[in-house]
Formats: structure tokens, sequence, C-alpha cells
């Protein structure tokens, strides 16, 4: 199980994969923001994509319709860990086709439920 | 009070006086038929408009300086406008909270990650001597393996105190590593002091221009900015006042349940 985590903080980015590891995901890369995650997505061959939403540069949620739009990437499960709280966000992240949906700040039990909700969905 | 006050706000009194009298002045010109003075009074009520601009053109120039002045900027030399400019400070300042801040994440969790494998060994070691220990109290064990374990359980004592002295170091260094709110916590503080006064400053300021304004009768298109939810807008603040905003991952999942998911 490869993991790419993407997040413009490298502190955000640590304690995610922190926790990933934790979960038994030893697998992981980094990209700071869409511009950077969206190559490596395309040539990495990832199982899970964890993303931020407010980034400079391409922001997680048009990585993710980038994504969905990508013949070879759209069936990619995207989680998204996020401090955008409106519910239009949410709304539209959802209708964009994102698998979950965690808003910052979050517990290590949170990230762990939405994860494995996630695997079991595509089991 | 009525809309007709409202309209006279930043007209002194003396001004409009003398608009209504020379206004009134020029009907009865019109009306007696007497053309020529009829046009040295418009020239007259176009005095007393170019006059009251510059006297509010004047009002503005001055509480410019004030406000800049408010603002400590010495607008003389490039280096002191630089040097004095608080503005340039406060955001120093704020840099200097984003690296502090992202210093102590950064000591805490190495001091975590260095942490965590320690308490793993213990534990570990821990289970393997306890399943030892079961066979020995049943008696399952070989004289040479009694003595084999003797040594274990003594290395085991030994590293269990300098392993469990290093986990109350680090815990204490990450205690220590909290020191920045304090720091930070100051630092903000006055740059919210900061923040304050300059909006004031320029609240003064935009009360002026509207004056001007009035005067002259010039209308702004300003046209509305929004932030870009699909950009990204940032953690909420006040969240729990706010009806298009959720409060924590409960209303997420709310949200979400309702959609379907």
């Amino acid at each position: 199980m490869k993991i790419l985590i993407v997040d413009d903080f490298s502190t955000m980015r640590r304690i995610i994969k922190n926790l990933l590891r934790d979960l038994g995901f030893t697998n992981t890369d980094e990209a700071d923001d869409g511009n950077t995650a969206l190559p490596m997505l395309r040539s990495g061959k990832y199982d899970f994509l964890v993303t931020d939403w407010n980034m400079p540069g391409m922001s997680g949620f048009d990585l993710l319709k980038a994504v969905r739009a990508d013949e070879n990437l759209k069936n990619l499960p995207v989680l998204m860990v996020t401090a955008e709280a409106k519910r239009d966000q949410i709304v539209a992240a959802a209708q964009a086709g994102v698998n979950g949906y965690v808003v910052k700040p979050f517990t290590a039990a949170v990230l762990k439920e939405k994860i494995e909700k996630i695997f079991e969905r595509i089991q | 009070m009525t809309d007709k006050n409202e309209n006279h706000q930043g007209l002194d009194p003396e001004v409009t006086e003398k608009l209504q009298q020379q206004s009134s002045e020029l009907a009865e010109c019109i009306s007696s038929g007497d053309y020529a003075r009829a046009m040295s009074v418009i020239n007259e009520l176009s005095e007393v408009r170019d006059q009251s601009l510059y006297r509010e053109v004047g009002r503005l120039t001055r509480s410019l300086h004030e406000a800049i002045r408010n603002f400590q900027i010495d607008a003389r030399s490039a280096e002191q406008k630089e040097a004095l400019s608080k503005m340039s400070d406060a955001s120093d300042r704020l840099a200097y909270v984003v690296q502090m801040t992202s210093q102590a994440a950064n000591r805490t969790m190495d001091l975590v990650e260095e942490s965590m494998p320690v308490a793993h060994t213990m534990r570990d070691e821990a289970t393997a001597l306890r399943d030892e220990w079961q066979r020995l109290r049943r008696r399952e064990m070989e004289p040479a393996e009694f003595r084999e374990l003797y040594g274990r359980i003594d290395r085991f004592f030994a590293g269990l105190a300098t392993d469990s002295d290093t986990l109350y170091s680090n815990l204490s260094e990450i205690l220590l590593a909290q020191d920045f709110q304090d720091l930070t916590g100051q630092v903000i503080q006055k740059v919210t002091a900061l923040v304050k006064e300059v909006e004031e400053n320029l609240l003064g300021l935009v009360v002026m221009a509207s004056h001007v304004d009035q005067l002259t009768g010039t209308v702004h298109q300003i046209e509305e900015k929004e932030e870009s939810a699909e950009k990204g807008v940032g953690p909420q603040i006040k969240a729990e006042e706010r009806d298009d905003v959720v409060s924590g991952q409960d209303d997420v999942d709310d949200l979400l349940s309702s959609l379907g998911f």
C-alpha cells in the first residue's frame, strides 16, 4: 500500500505520516501542493491519496478534480484532511468525488476510522 | 434625524447657507429676466463649491499627515521609512511566530519519534521476559536456561533504568519546547494592538475621503471581492456562531451521510 500525503505544511505531513505508520502504512511519500503531487501520482503507482485543501499553487480541491478527470487515476481513493469547514465546500468535495473528509483539528482515532471505512468500501 | 440632514454631512453650515441663499437669488434673477446677474450668481455658486472643496482637501491632507505620523513612518528617507515602519516590523514579528511554532512542532516530533522505539523495545523485552518467567514458575526450565535468564533479567533492569531516563528527559524537553507559547503570545498581542490602531486610523481616512467625494459628487464603483471557496479559505473562526460552517467532524459526517455517503 503506497500512500501520497499532500500538505503545504511539513509539520502536518509529518503528523499524518506518523499516524499512518502507527496504522501499519509505512510506504508513504510527500508533496507540498497539487502541482507537485499530480506528476508523482501519474508516474508513481499510488494506492491512496491524503490531501489538504488550501495550498499555494494547486489546491487540494483542484487536485481532486484533476485526479477524477485522469483516466488512469480516476479510481484512486482520496481522503481530504483540511481546515476548510464551510458546508458548501464539503458538498462540493463530495460532488467532485472525495472518498472521505476529515476536518482539522482531528484525532488519530478519526483518521483511522475514515481510512478503514474507505478501504472497507473499496474491498 | 432625516435624510436631508445626512446629505449635509461634510458640508459646513456656512457653505450650505450660502448655497441656499444663492440658489434662491438665481431663481429670482431668472424669473425677473435679469440673465446677466443670473450668470454671475452661477459663477459665485461654483466658487463656493471650489472653496469648500479646497478646504476639504486641506483638511484631508492634514489628517493624512496625522495618520502617517501615527504609523510612525518618516516619509523623508526610504531607509528610515523601512526601519521605522511598524507594519514591516509586524510582518517580521509574525514571521518569527511562524518560525517559532514550526521549530517547536519539529523539536517535539523529533523527541516523540525518538521515544516511541524506546517504549516499543521496553514493551517487547518485558513481554518476552514475562513468558520466560512463567516457564520458570511452571518449573519447565533447564538450569542452563535459568542461568541465561538470570543474566537477561539483569541486563533488562539496567536497560530499564537508562531507557526510562531517556524517556523522562525527552518528555521534559517536549515540555520545554512549549515555551514558544509565551513568546508568540506576546508577539501576537502586540501585532493585534497595531492592527486595531491601523484600522482606526484607516477608518478616519475613509471618513475624510468620503467628505471629498460628497463635495465633488464622486461615486466609486467598488467590485465586491469574494473569497474563493475553491482555492480554500483556511480555518473558520467563531464556527459555532455560523450556520454555513461545520463545527466539527460529527457535523461533517452528518452532512456527508445526508448526501448519501
